[in-house]
């Protein structure tokens, strides 16, 4: 980004006189975007060891071959369960947490421009993660078709069917008031003479994110109340018995679902794209050609839903389409990584946690971008196709992509949150064990994929159980050390690291780091004066 | 230690298989190929990329006295990795098309089988012949599969990839297989055959293969198609041509037997 410095005689006032309220009406009458962004983030960190806790389910009864723990249509639940939690509950809210938090700071905004607004949109979703949890308890079990919801399977589902839609709508109506909070607030509240192309990345790729959110979350609305008539009031919108037509639930599905997958991905590109620079000491490489590669992302990502159903039997010229649409992603995506690379290029680097899991991010994505290229090849993913290795393709997209780009933003910018260093030598173990256990669990699923082995199957034949057996005690370790970060972030919130400067990092660029650390409750009372010019013109 | 001496026990009886395999077809063997190919041009485009990334990240420290340089834009640059990467594209590209017209390509069948997908289990019918069966589980899986069976999977052969009764094709034959569901969505693959389509019910999905070897393929669902989903392989026997027509000739009349919940 460009470099921005505060005029920052006003930033040190005194804001105590209206600080937050005390005790639970802080958080629950909650309208400041500080506060609702760590309600974020909890959140998401519940989500995600919830979620968590149901992969390591899955990977200790995948063990071994034989059913030791937990039968069929228990496991079918937890992988549900686990997609869903981990996709709507854990990535995306964490992102927005991080929104909330960083993008007021960052265009020095005094907040976020929707306040109340903010407020429900958070709360909606602990009703709606409780509903969605609920099912577990109920006659038929939590639902068990996948999170992708393919009818004919998912009208089998038991009395979770219409809670499963329902809190799947409030996840929606959420993610929409979010994404309308953003782009309001990024449109409007920028301080002067900050330009759309002087915005940080962070806030770019939010706001193409925030755009996604807009366009699908609908979509998928539409989609799953389709599934609620076809149930409940006698409608065929997929049912062919009536003339409808199954596969018409996948597309629209993946109309939703493919964007869905750059909403969880372009925030993690923006934050590497914060972080490399400051761990370089150099400016981001070709920050105008990263909004526009973000952008080309965001469109081709409408263009692209059916290249995950090459197998349901598609007319050649649609495959065809679909397949060269999708390599064409392959361009955009490489000018961000090589954007990356050329702004490491004659740094002067340092090796901070925030800057090693930027740089896990970096190789390990990129690996999860090859075997993308590849799935997208037809006659190939015909093989690939609903297997392990499709599996390994998108945890090393979502693990080491968006939860690595999560914890990279937590560790950079924790210190302006909380005024304290966190131990930075736990945070270098965390790093190391989370991507030697990472790699441990998901390359050897591409393995399996390629020997031959479905996905969703709680149990498999004998020649699979090495990789099994090596994938499940990387996830047991990987699991574990992430409590290593519960206890790295807890130290740091209870202020037991060395006191945090105004900068934080060695002379980090933009807005956020010209507030006191930690952040007063109120910043940019005043907008802030953005003095010099862009450094790379 | 517990989890090495389990590992030891699993080696017994597995293999460390790594890639996909050439399958006994000919369109199987380019579908390797293609694999391959753009497997290496991801190999060739990592070891460029990530060695420039390590070699930065072992240079350019500071902690080895770098001085951090201040560029930060080249067209030059952004065009050359637009460009590089468009060609490479493209040169996947070509071959991939040229491959997926033939597997498209289903016309002339020798033989057609509709291949109907049931919660959970394959029902086979030979259009034109008066032959047709399910293929389910085999007895000796079922008895295995089970939580607390006591039944270790590695005494089974072929744990969960064995069925009562198989898929008999002559060797060398196009063979068309007309895929549809009696229930939900299924899909069927058999990974040395290089097919997977999907068993769509209400809709028919069209694939084909011609086997050049003699012998016995295994695959399973691919699909999730509820809670047996794990388990209803396909097993597909390839046969010498004169064999085979012995085989088909004693299971005449079997269609009658087998009508009971079969989509027509």
């Amino acid at each position: 980004m460009s470099t921005i410095v505060a005029d920052d005689h006003d930033l040190h006032v005194d804001h105590s006189h209206d600080g937050p309220v005390k005790g639970w009406r802080r958080w629950v009458y909650a309208t400041n975007h500080k506060d609702i962004g760590t309600m974020y983030l909890i959140f998401s960190l519940a989500m995600f060891f919830s979620g968590g806790l149901m992969a390591l389910i899955i990977r200790t009864e995948l063990f071994t071959p034989g059913l030791q723990f937990i039968d069929p249509a228990f496991f079918n639940q937890m992988t549900t369960m686990h997609a869903l939690i981990m996709v709507f509950g854990a990535v995306m809210p964490a992102f927005v947490g991080l929104a909330n938090w960083m993008i007021p700071l960052m265009i020095g905004a005094p907040d976020m421009a929707l306040p109340r607004m903010n407020n429900w949109s958070f709360w909606i979703l602990p009703v709606a993660f409780s509903i969605l949890g609920s099912t577990l308890l109920m006659p038929g079990g939590a639902p068990a078709s996948g999170w992708t919801m393919y009818p004919p399977l998912v009208l089998q589902t038991g009395d979770a069917f219409p809670f499963l839609i329902f809190s799947i709508h409030l996840m929606g109506l959420s993610s929409i008031m979010g994404a309308i909070n953003v782009i309001v607030t990024i449109i409007n509240m920028r301080a002067p003479d900050m330009t759309l192309l002087k915005m940080p990345m962070f806030v770019w790729t939010w706001l193409i994110t925030a755009y996604l959110l807009l366009a699908v979350m609908p979509v998928l609305a539409g989609a799953v109340t389709m599934l609620l008539t076809d149930q409940f009031f006698g409608t065929s919108f997929f049912l062919a018995a009536g003339g409808g037509d199954p596969v018409m639930f996948q597309h629209i599905f993946w109309f939703f679902g493919h964007p869905e997958v750059y909403i969880m991905i372009l925030p993690a590109f923006g934050v590497v794209s914060e972080i490399i620079p400051t761990f370089a000491r150099k400016p981001l490489f070709g920050h105008d050609s990263m909004v526009y590669a973000a952008s080309s992302i965001a469109f081709l990502s409408f263009i692209v839903w059916a290249h995950h159903m090459f197998t349901v039997g598609m007319p050649l010229t649609g495959q065809m389409f679909f397949m060269f649409a999708t390599m064409l992603i392959a361009v955009p995506t490489g000018v961000k990584v090589f954007n990356w690379t050329a702004t490491m290029w004659k740094g002067s680097m340092t090796f901070e946690t925030p800057m090693l899991f930027s740089l896990g991010f970096l190789f390990l994505f990129t690996i999860g971008g090859f075997s993308g290229l590849m799935l997208a090849i037809v006659p190939a993913d015909i093989q690939y196709h609903d297997s392990y290795f499709v599996v390994a393709h998108f945890h090393y997209v979502l693990v080491p992509g968006s939860i690595f780009g999560l914890m990279a933003a937590v560790y950079y910018w924790l210190p302006k949150w909380t005024g304290h260093y966190y131990n930075e030598r736990l945070g270098k173990v965390h790093f190391w064990l989370s991507t030697i256990f990472v790699n441990m669990t998901f390359f050897p699923m591409h393995f399996l994929g390629l020997a031959g082995m479905p996905r969703r199957i709680p149990d498999y034949s004998t020649q699979f159980a090495d990789f099994n057996s090596i994938a499940s005690i990387g996830a047991m370790g990987f699991g574990l050390s992430q409590l290593l970060f519960v206890y790295v972030v807890y130290q740091c919130v209870r202020k037991k690291g060395p006191k945090a400067t105004t900068a934080v990092w060695d002379n980090p660029q933009g807005l956020e780091w010209t507030v006191p650390s930690p952040a007063p409750h109120h910043t940019f009372d005043t907008p802030p004066r953005i003095t010099s010019k862009a450094a790379f013109s | 230690m517990g989890v090495f001496a389990l590992l030891g026990a699993a080696n017994a009886n597995a293999d460390w298989t790594l890639n996909m395999p050439k399958g006994v077809t000919e369109l199987s063997a380019e579908t390797y190929e293609i694999h391959m190919v753009v497997f290496w041009w991801c190999v060739g485009i990592a070891v460029v990329v990530f060695g420039t990334m390590i070699y930065s990240m072992c240079a350019h420290r500071k902690s080895k006295g770098a001085v951090a340089a201040n560029f930060s834009h080249s067209i030059t640059a952004e065009i050359i990795w637009t460009v590089i990467p468009v060609v490479i594209l493209l040169i996947m590209a070509v071959p991939s098309a040229e491959l997926l017209i033939k597997l498209e390509d289903a016309r002339d069948p020798d033989l057609t089988v509709v291949v109907t997908g049931h919660q959970w289990k394959w029902h086979y019918r030979y259009q034109g012949e008066d032959v047709a069966f399910y293929s389910s589980l085999a007895r000796s899986s079922v008895a295995a599969r089970r939580r607390g069976s006591g039944i270790d999977p590695e005494t089974v052969e072929n744990y969960l990839l064995e069925v009562d009764k198989p898929l008999v094709v002559p060797k060398g034959a196009k063979v068309r297989i007309l895929l549809t569901s009696n229930d939900v969505v299924h899909s069927w693959w058999v990974p040395e055959l290089a097919i997977k389509k999907d068993a769509v019910p209400g809709f028919i999905n069209e694939t084909w293969f011609s086997a050049d070897v003699v012998g016995v393929y295994r695959g399973q669902c691919a699909e999730l198609c509820g809670m047996v989903h794990g388990y209803m392989p396909i097993v597909v026997e390839v046969l010498e041509e004169d064999v085979y027509n012995e085989w088909l000739d004693r299971q005449k009349g079997s269609s009658n037997v087998a009508a009971d919940g079969d989509v027509r």
